[in-house]
């Protein structure tokens, strides 16, 4: 049944191209049922999914064999969780693009194809089948970023496509190597990633093909120093494809990390766990230190994206059980705090305000203005630093304490990075909203009311963002039920594979 | 010689006769019946009599098989061939549909029947076994496509790029045919496979490396491989778009998979190696040279170009460089079918995803009279059908999954690999071709940029698409789609009758 959220979702965009004009109207309701419907379909299957049953098929068929590439989607804890994250950030994405104006029906319809291919990744266990699903996700990026974003939007959207294009050349080299050492070593054609996982790859090939695996993932989940895309790609798009962004697509660098380059090569993992750490605790710290000078809203939130992506990556280089699930929560966590800052500051602020010069905002007396995305963004700057109660706690401290099993050094780094972390959240939140300063006199009294007041799709997206944030935060087992059996078992692997 | 029994030549020979015959009708039809009939009914009579005969001879290849081989190798009729050939006539079709609207001669018989008599030409070469024949099948094809080139009569760039077709191609033939009759002094016979086991054992002799030399320089002249591709972008440019969507497509079949076929066969034993740091001297090593420089010279050139004739030529010169990696994986007998079946696939595919570009061009071309890209400008708004099926063609270009050209790429590559499973000795060339793609994202993207992310200018209307070009491009764009997204269609009917031919 799993299967049907990849194929509502390229249903859907078929169907928006078909819509007969560009009848706004009609292509949201469109889009928001098929991304609610993928959204059930999602929450409804991980709660038919019996915790602790390990890798479950959905759909297991064979596509071509000559290669022995199968048609082959099945999940596990860890691919559950992210696939929740992206029901709900789809519909969250929809519900804050809810005045698109522009185009709307191909909006929709590149939104949709996007959704659907990160479902795609998140659902395969066929390593083909898997690249396939991560490259359909880099069109829909680019159109989204080029046609309806704003400041240098052509720009970010190439530098974007490029550099995922370039992250995927590098998998893509991984994998045709991989496939050909696996079937002259067993004489069997296969790209199932759990028979791939069982052939004793030599450690001398892993040695190199860890990295370029590993690199050409981490590229999309904001590795440093490939990180570089981020930034600009995150400003440059429109609201919900920065959601998107942050939201699922930086996860999925991170998941084909774990899923393909780690499992496949634990050996070359081992050799370079160091170093992968290493480039991890730079990126938290550097992507904080940075995000505390931005003079530009957006800016900071997509700097922090790379700080709370060097999380995932540190708690998968720890290799140990509780960094890993910490990583994989932290995904979820990121996914949905990320996606709530990055609508409040694109649509409720940005929309209303147009301009995102923290310098300007200061000017504007946003707490009263905009009394809701003050609210909104105070709930998700205090879940962003990882006080307790918010999804960001549980995530960050069960890093912090499996890297401080493997290497103690680097979990002070990282323990920086989270004191940074809170530096410019308050920084921002102060000039962005609360800059009651003298200044504001200089305004006419009326000022706080000329702003369209935040309409009900904005509350609800919202709204739904806080209650995952809260509910995971508060009850964690919820998701940590899911993940640990699956953590558990793949960890080990690990730790065998790499001896 | 043995006596030939006629009736079973001629049975064999049947697609190519029926094709034969229809270039005669065409000509027939249009010289003699209508003659005084307006433009657009010529074209459409003489496309569809082109049509009928592509069709007839496709129906024969599909439902009358045959295995055999006449005269010692001059006709080789077996499964694959009929496969190959079955391509060659598919993009002969697509390329009539193209023609349809055609604006550059009032000729339509002379013009279909050159199109037919090219498409003949390759069928010929795809199925023979034996030097001279191969030879002049060659120039069938070439003389046909020289004329075509230069069919635009009043567009002096149309005879500008003839010429220097013509004269770089007759420099190429001279090669061939030099090396070709190198091969048949030291080997004594004109056939390749027994040409190849006359010169078994002796190794690479210096006579033999100068006649494989000749032999690769003439067939990269026919591929547009860098350094031999100087014709090509001038060609591509000047030539009417029908004409230069059949030199990119069907032309480019037959060459390679004579070329395949001369090097595995005739070459047999002189493979040499390509891999790294176990250069050995060969074929293999002279096409790695020539697969690298045609990659990155495609490539980069590409990203300079203004008109996307242009920038078409230039990916065609990068993927006549994948597709040298493809035949370098036949250099390995262990890998070869898979090696052939993915070569055979990357060429469908890349054919018809070329013949479709080509059409949006032709369109375009139609409306705004020219091809630079900012003619591309807001398509998606003036005509949203075909700025799809452009997005189709060239992120298939581009081999972006689930479309054909993503396929057939990630097909050779592994192919390429696994013929030197044992050190990876070959993946140094695969990685660079596969940077490189990442590369060509760049330039497609260019164009698309333009379809759809730049606003149209005030003025611009809608295209109005006629009915042969929503069934040509659409269907081409829908073949694409289909055969990425289930390579098996191709592959699996590929792989039966490259075992029966015993590859």
């Amino acid at each position: 049944m799993l299967a049907w959220t990849i194929y509502l979702s390229f249903l859907g965009a078929g169907a928006l191209t078909l819509l007969p004009k560009e009848n706004a109207r009609a292509a949201r309701w469109v889009a928001l049922a098929v991304a609610g419907a993928g959204a059930v379909v999602a929450l409804v299957g991980a709660a038919a999914y019996p915790a602790g049953s390990g890798l479950v098929t959905v759909v297991r068929q064979s596509w071509v064999p000559a290669l022995g590439i199968e048609y082959y989607l099945a999940v596990d804890g860890i691919s559950l969780t992210l696939v929740v994250l992206t029901g709900l950030a789809a519909v969250s994405g929809i519900l804050f693009s809810w005045n698109v104006d522009q185009r709307p029906k191909e909006f929709f319809a590149f939104y949709l194809t996007l959704i659907g291919g990160v479902y795609g990744v998140f659902l395969s266990f066929d390593l083909f089948l898997l690249f396939v699903f991560y490259e359909i996700a880099i069109i829909p990026k680019y159109f989204l970023i080029a046609i309806w974003g704003s400041t240098r939007k052509e720009y970010g959207a190439m530098k974007l496509a490029l550099y995922s294009f370039v992250g995927s050349a590098l998998v893509l080299i991984g994998v045709v190597a991989a496939f050909i050492v696996a079937r002259t070593h067993t004489g069997v054609a296969s790209f199932d990633l759990e028979a791939l996982a069982a052939v004793p790859f030599p450690v001398q090939f892993q040695c190199w093909a860890f990295p370029l695996v590993f690199i050409g993932f981490a590229i999309l989940a904001g590795l440093w120093p490939f990180h570089t895309w981020a930034p600009t790609g995150h400003v440059a798009a429109p609201t919900a494809a920065s959601m998107l962004l942050a939201g699922v697509v930086m996860k999925l660098g991170a998941y084909g990390a774990l899923r393909v380059a780690m499992v496949l090569f634990p050996a070359g993992l081992h050799f370079w766990q160091r170093e992968v750490a290493l480039l991890a605790v730079i990126g938290i710290v550097y992507g904080a230190l940075v995000a505390l000078v931005q003079k530009d809203f957006k800016f900071v939130i997509g700097y922090s994206s790379v700080s709370h992506m060097g999380f995932v990556l540190l708690g998968l280089a720890t290799l140990n059980e509780i960094g890993v699930s910490g990583a994989v929560l932290q995904m979820f966590s990121h996914g949905i705090i990320a996606g709530l800052l990055f609508g409040v500051v694109g649509r409720m602020v940005y929309d209303r305000t147009h301009t995102r010069e923290l310098s300007q905002l200061e000017l504007m007396n946003l707490s009263r203005g905009l009394p809701f995305a003050a609210v909104t963004f105070v709930v998700a700057g205090v879940a962003s630093m990882g006080l307790p109660g918010f999804s960001g706690f549980v995530a960050e401290l069960q890093v912090l304490i499996g890297a401080w099993g493997a290497f103690p050094g680097f979990a002070l780094g990282a323990g920086l990075g989270i004191l940074l972390g809170v530096a410019y959240l308050l920084r921002t939140l102060q000039r962005a909203f609360f800059a009651d300063a003298p200044v504001s006199s200089r305004l006419p009294k009326a000022a706080p009311a000329e702003f369209e007041p935040i309409s009900m799709p904005e509350r609800i997206g919202a709204v739904l963002l806080v209650g995952a944030t809260l509910a995971v935060g508060l009850y964690p087992r919820l998701l940590l039920d899911l993940i640990v059996p699956s953590v558990v078992p793949l960890v080990q692997g690990l730790q065998k594979g790499a001896l | 010689m043995s006596t030939v029994d006629y009736l079973e030549l001629l049975k064999l020979a049947a697609p190519e006769t029926i094709v034969v015959a229809a270039a005669v009708a065409v000509l027939f039809v249009d010289l003699v019946i209508m003659r005084d009939e307006p433009m657009r009914h010529r074209l459409l009579i003489g496309g569809a009599v082109t049509g009928l005969g592509c069709l007839v001879a496709l129906l024969w290849l599909a439902k009358v098989p045959v295995h055999a081989a006449v005269l010692g190798g001059v006709l080789v009729v077996d499964p694959l061939t009929q496969w190959v050939k079955g391509i060659v006539l598919v993009l002969t079709l697509c390329t009539a549909a193209l023609s349809l609207h055609a604006k550059f001669t009032e000729h339509v018989g002379e013009y279909f029947t050159l199109v037919l008599l090219a498409t003949c030409g390759m069928m010929f070469l795809v199925s023979s076994d034996d030097l001279l024949t191969i030879f002049v099948s060659l120039e069938l094809t070439s003389l046909c496509l020289y004329i075509l080139t230069a069919f635009s009569k009043r567009d002096r760039s149309s005879a500008e790029a003839g010429l220097k077709y013509f004269l770089f191609g007759g420099m190429a033939a001279a090669f061939t045919l030099y090396g070709l009759s190198l091969v048949y002094g030291l080997a004594g016979t004109t056939n390749l496979r027994a040409a190849a086991a006359a010169l078994a054992g002796q190794g690479l002799t210096p006579l033999l490396a100068v006649a494989l030399i000749m032999v690769v320089i003439g067939f990269g002249f026919k591929v547009a491989a860098v350094p031999f591709h100087l014709w090509a972008p001038d060609a591509y440019q000047g030539a009417p778009t029908p004409a230069a969507a059949l030199i990119a497509s069907g032309s480019k079949v037959a060459s390679f998979f004579v070329l395949a076929k001369v090097l595995m066969l005739g070459f047999a034993g002189v493979e040499g190696s390509g891999a790294w740091r176990q250069f050995s001297a060969g074929w293999a090593p002279l096409l790695a040279t020539l697969a690298v420089v045609s990659m990155l010279l495609g490539n980069l050139a590409a990203l300079a170009q203004r008109r996307v004739k242009r920038l078409l030529a230039y990916s065609a010169i990068a993927h006549a460089g994948y597709l040298l990696l493809g035949l370098l994986a036949l250099a390995n007998s262990d890998g070869r079918p898979e090696a052939l079946a993915a070569l055979v696939y990357y060429l469908a595919t890349y054919g018809l995803t070329t013949v479709g570009a080509f059409g949006v061009l032709g369109v375009l071309e139609r409306v705004n009279g020219s091809d630079r890209l900012e003619d591309f400008i807001g398509l998606s708004r003036r005509a949203p059908g075909l700025a799809l099926c452009l997005v189709v063609f060239l992120l298939s270009l581009a081999g972006i999954p689930p479309l054909a050209g993503f396929f057939g790429k990630f097909y050779v590559f592994t192919a390429v690999v696994g013929a030197e499973p044992a050190r990876l000795g070959l993946l140094w060339l695969v990685a660079l071709a596969i940077a490189l793609s990442a590369v060509s994202l760049y330039y497609y993207l260019q164009v698309l940029k333009r379809a759809y992310v730049v606003a149209p200018v005030a003025g611009a209307d809608r295209i109005v698409l006629t009915w042969e070009d929503r069934l040509a491009v659409g269907g081409l764009a829908l073949a694409v789609v289909l055969l990425g997204v289930f390579p098996s269609l191709l592959l699996s009917p590929l792989g039966a009758a490259i075992q029966v031919a015993g590859y």
